[in-house]
């Protein structure tokens, strides 16, 4: 079994033939990106036409941190006015 | 069904199913998962193909399991034992060029087998896809995926002069266009050359007839390490004969 840097991680993501925008379908290990991406299409679209895949080495994602959640979701949460439906709309405002 | 053609079919077909239970065996192990997925789709697309040509020639389930060595079509080529990886992608390599080209005549063309080929030669470029992206790897990884790749070119080219031996029912005989097999081989060293050469590696040379003789595997005779493998291919079948499943 090679070492995981001569295959590293890549993150998969899929949009399928009707869909509007590319979804995580998982991850795969690949020596580059071209074989990426032919696993990618085996393992997660069975070869089927018209879809769309982007392959991500893994290394290259940067994640929010579970640990600071709360400071970093939350402000939005408990301030209502900061989303549009905190606002009653004025009768006779057309065109909104 | 002519007879040419069933021959057609029979030739077809048994390359089909003969390289799909080659690969077969690889299940479980392949160097890595992804590539364990690889080599099985391509065993299921060649044993897809080899389902509908066998149909058109009788019985797929008896054509399959109840003829001997000696009645079987297939290029020697494809009954090769897998060898390491870079032989069995040497293998690929060599036969998916083949089947590439001859699909694409085939699928042009007006005979029987046209519908077919018509639907067989995306899943071939995709074989023929993944044999070269292979191919380039190995021949230009390191000192000895160098090395092994080339041992496997340089072990299977004496198969290779078989492909382009007229099949039966493919030559044009019936009315239909047939296959020009000179521009076929032509296109196939072609092909391969320029990928064999894109992978640091060079093209084999001397004679491109096989163990016995030009054509044989056609003609059913086949190399050694064929009857053991229809021996267990057939086994089951012929254990329990008439049974269904």
């Amino acid at each position: 079994m090679s070492s995981s840097t001569d295959w590293p991680l890549w993150e998969v993501f899929v949009r399928s033939r009707r869909g509007l925008s590319h979804t995580h379908a998982g991850s795969l290990h690949a020596p580059d990106a071209e074989m990426a991406l032919r696993n990618a299409r085996d393992l997660y679209t069975r070869r089927s036409e018209g879809v769309s895949i982007w392959v991500v080495p893994s290394t290259q994602i940067t994640a929010s941190s579970p640990d600071e959640k709360d400071s970093f979701f939350e402000p939005a949460g408990d301030k209502p006015y900061r989303h549009p439906t905190f606002y009653d709309i004025p009768d006779g405002v057309k065109h909104l | 069904m002519a007879p040419t053609a069933t021959a057609a079919a029979l030739a077809l077909g048994d390359d089909a199913l003969v390289l799909s239970h080659r690969l077969g065996e690889w299940a479980g192990h392949a160097p890595v998962l992804e590539e364990e997925v690889a080599l099985a789709n391509i065993a299921l697309d060649l044993l897809g193909q080899a389902r509908v040509l066998l149909s058109l020639a009788g019985d797929e389930d008896e054509l399959a399991y109840l003829r001997e060595e000696r009645a079987f079509r297939n290029l020697q080529l494809v009954e090769q034992p897998n060898g390491d990886f870079a032989h069995t992608i040497a293998r690929q390599l060599y036969f998916s060029t083949y089947q590439t080209l001859l699909y694409g005549q085939l699928a042009s063309g007006d005979s029987t087998f046209a519908p077919l080929a018509a639907k067989a030669v995306k899943e071939v470029a995709y074989h023929q896809d993944h044999a070269e992206q292979w191919t380039l790897r190995l021949g230009d990884g390191t000192a000895e995926s160098h090395e092994r790749m080339r041992r496997g070119l340089d072990t299977l080219w004496r198969f290779t002069g078989e492909m382009f031996q007229p099949v039966e029912g493919l030559d044009g005989a019936d009315g239909s266009a047939g296959v020009d097999w000179p521009a076929l081989q032509a296109s196939w060293t072609a092909s391969v050359t320029a990928i064999i050469e894109k992978a640091t590696l060079t093209v084999p040379t001397g004679p491109q007839e096989g163990a016995w003789a030009a054509g044989a595997g056609r003609q059913g005779l086949h190399t050694e390490p064929f009857g053991r493998m229809l021996a267990e291919m057939q086994h089951l079948h012929r254990s329990h004969p008439g049974a269904s499943w």
